[in-house]
């Protein structure tokens, strides 16, 4: 009985006990050297206790409104992350959709395809896209090869490069939840609609769509997040103008070694775009089913 | 088997719904599921398919639907043969047999549906949708979801959404499986009582042959993707085409037996299996010495201490179970020659007239009581 107990208690705590660990200090100490300044040393940051009192400053966060620079990155970040998880969702929806309406044998090997890339590492994929889209990459000397064009596309270092990243390199974590989602649909509904006379198109918008939007709303954040914080795939294929917190980012920490400043950034970045995002999918799925 | 059971009870010029060899083989299946399948429905009939699991009612039904094509044969309703028509164009509903209804929409949307569907004006759905529910008794819900309804609920909600639309013909498959039995019982009469209020030609799938004979108008009995028999209710059940649809529309005794002598309307039998000679009626006259069977209800049988003289036939044995049911006893008879038959004797006289296990007993019924099968 008292055993019982404990077991429950600890299965209970597990998530709370990773969560502490691996969400909740990692954010602490970020969070405390976000109220330092910038000192030459290792580590490069004042110490939050100095002569027996706590020294911290804002003046970081001050810093980051007085600079449009990061505004600019934060709201361009935003738009590349919204349009590109609208296309994955464009290219993903249908995707899922398919593998789901496939023969039962095939299921799983269309899906394993789908996760397929998830086996090499993502920064090699990444450069991969460099030497597909650079000027005198593939896809431009397949073009000119076929005479379609005479000089060599700017496919590279510009927004459509982000994009094509993006949507590459996430369009996994849109599927899988959307295959979820349109698994559990009972075809029995869809022939229930067919009967009540909805065509194959309408019986789609009215059940199937409507049933499928926790799958769209789960894919939807999932790709999103990690989306506003890539740093990776504007640094490798943006080229130097595309903006994105996440590189902004990268470059004072590692480029600036200012450490409290990137810190600040990364404080304001979870509570500008995680906290509003979980406060939609709170309002979202408490509303659907 | 064309008997006079296939025929509609009410003629019409042209025939409400008419199947003529429909056939239907699933891919990789070793025999078909459902085998040339001929039938005639009139107007505002109940109609009850009823068979074993299987024997392709549910395969039937879903043609009639629209969504399994037939491999062969035709359907037509009111003379409009379906082969082409897509299912949201047949002048067909279904009610599935898990209800599918929609779960994320209210009770009253799921009933409006279908009207929603068709573009009817705004009020007019609403009115018709909250008679249909007071139909069903299911006003006090239209605004929940289905997933806060009882399986009976479910199940009206169900049935409104499918008839709201006045299709010419309604498929039911199993409408009454998933509730539980007081409830299914109580629902079968609802069910009836609706059907007739709406006058919209029911077709019923089931495997429970109470439900298809207290509801329906017509059976039909299907085994193995054919049609064993069509008839009413009381037909089927007392003059079954053969040992199949007798043995599954209830208890029945089997005497295999062989004609030795034929009237105009009685045969003499020579049973070898139970050493006894039985008379019976049969309004055919067949060959000496063909093989039959005399198939003969349990409550026909009557079970006395001595012979009776209004009896034809009587056979000497002793009592082996007795199970009582409340308004009658099924009493399980050990003949002389060791068959066990079944009798049923209802409970009219109390307790007074009980039977002891292993008391000798004779059991006997007249010429009119059995039924001789051929086949
Ligand atoms: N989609 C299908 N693919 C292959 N075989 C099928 C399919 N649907 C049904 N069958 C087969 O066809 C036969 C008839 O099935 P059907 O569902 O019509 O039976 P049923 O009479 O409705 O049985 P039950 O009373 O169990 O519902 C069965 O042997 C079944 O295995
Ligand atoms: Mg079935």
């Amino acid at each position: 009985m008292t055993a019982d107990r404990w077991r429950h208690a600890l299965v209970i705590a597990m998530p709370y006990a990773w969560l502490l660990l691996f969400f909740a200090a990692p954010f602490a100490i970020v969070l405390k050297i976000s109220l330092a300044d910038q000192a030459i040393g290792i580590p490069p940051y004042t110490p939050l206790m100095a002569e027996g009192k706590i020294q911290a400053t804002i003046a970081n966060y001050q810093f980051l409104f007085s600079d449009s620079l990061y505004a600019r990155a934060y709201l361009n970040a935003l738009w590349y992350a919204a349009w590109a998880t609208f296309g994955c969702l464009l290219i993903g929806y249908p995707l899922a959709y398919g593998i789901v309406r496939a023969p039962l044998p095939w299921r799983s090997t269309l899906l394993l395809f789908v996760i397929l890339p998830f086996w090499t590492s993502y920064l090699i994929r990444v450069y991969a896209w460099i030497g597909l889209l650079k000027g005198n990459g593939l896809i431009n000397n397949l073009l000119i090869g076929a005479g379609l064009i005479h000089e060599p596309l700017a496919l590279i270092n510009d927004a459509f490069a982000i994009y094509v990243g993006l949507i590459y390199t996430y369009l996994p974590y849109m599927v899988l939840p959307l295959y979820a989602a349109l698994e559990k649909l009972d075809p029995a509904l869809l022939e229930a609609a067919s009967d009540l006379g909805c065509r194959p198109s309408t019986a789609f918008r009215r059940v199937t769509l409507p049933l499928s939007m926790p799958g769209v709303i789960a894919g939807c954040l999932l790709v999103f997040i990690p989306m506003c914080g890539e740093f990776v795939i504007p640094d490798l294929l943006g080229g130097p103008n595309q903006l994105m917190i996440g590189k902004v980012l990268w470059d004072e920490f590692f480029t600036n070694r200012d450490w409290p400043v990137a810190s600040a950034v990364a404080v304001a970045m979870l509570v500008l775009l995680v906290l509003p995002m979980a406060a939609v999918r709170r309002q979202l799925t408490g509303e659907s089913v | 088997m064309p008997g006079p059971g296939s025929r509609p009870a009410s003629e019409g010029p042209i025939p409400h719904l008419v199947l003529a060899n429909v056939a239907k083989r699933f891919p990789q299946a070793a025999s078909p599921a459902v085998d040339g399948v001929s039938l005639e429905l009139a107007r505002g009939e109940f109609f009850a398919l009823l068979g074993p699991s299987g024997c392709g009612k549910t395969t039937l039904l879903r043609m009639l639907a629209g969504f399994e094509m037939p491999d062969a044969g035709s359907i037509r309703i009111d003379g409009q043969d379906m082969g082409a028509v897509p299912p949201y164009a047949r002048p067909v509903n279904m009610m599935f047999q898990s209800y599918a209804l929609f779960p994320h929409m209210s009770v009253a949307d799921n009933v409006g549906f279908g009207l929603r569907q068709a573009k009817r004006p705004k009020d007019e759905i609403a009115a018709r949708v909250a008679a249909m529910l007071d139909l069903v008794k299911l006003g006090a819900l239209a605004r929940r979801k289905p997933g806060q309804l009882s399986g009976g609920e479910k199940q009206r909600v169900a049935l409104a959404r499918a008839l709201i639309n006045e299709p010419k013909l309604l498929l039911l498959d199993e409408p009454l499986t998933a509730l539980d039995r007081k409830l299914r019982e109580e629902t079968r009469f609802e069910l009836v009582r609706i059907q007739r209020r709406v006058g919209i030609t029911f077709l019923m799938v089931t495997h429970d042959q109470e439900e298809a004979m207290s509801m329906a108008s017509r059976i039909a009995v299907m085994e193995k993707g054919r049609i064993a028999q069509i008839g009413a209710p009381a037909e089927v059940y007392e003059r079954p085409a053969n040992r199949f649809v007798a043995g599954f529309l209830g208890a029945i005794n089997l005497f295999e037996a062989r004609v030795v002598a034929a009237t105009n309307d009685l045969l003499t039998l020579d049973s070898v299996e139970i050493g006894a000679r039985l008379t019976v009626t049969h309004d055919r006259v067949l060959p000496l010495g063909t093989e039959v069977a005399l198939a003969l209800r349990p409550e026909k049988l009557s079970l006395a201490r001595m012979p009776d003289s209004r009896w034809n036939n009587s056979l000497a044995g002793t009592v082996r179970g007795v199970a009582y049911r409340g308004e009658a006893s099924d009493v399980e008879i050990e003949l002389t020659c060791g068959k066990i038959v079944r009798a049923t004797m209802a409970n009219i006289g109390g307790a007074r007239d009980t039977l002891d296990i292993g008391q000798p007993i004779f059991a006997g019924w007249s010429g009119e009581a059995g039924v001789v099968l051929e086949q």
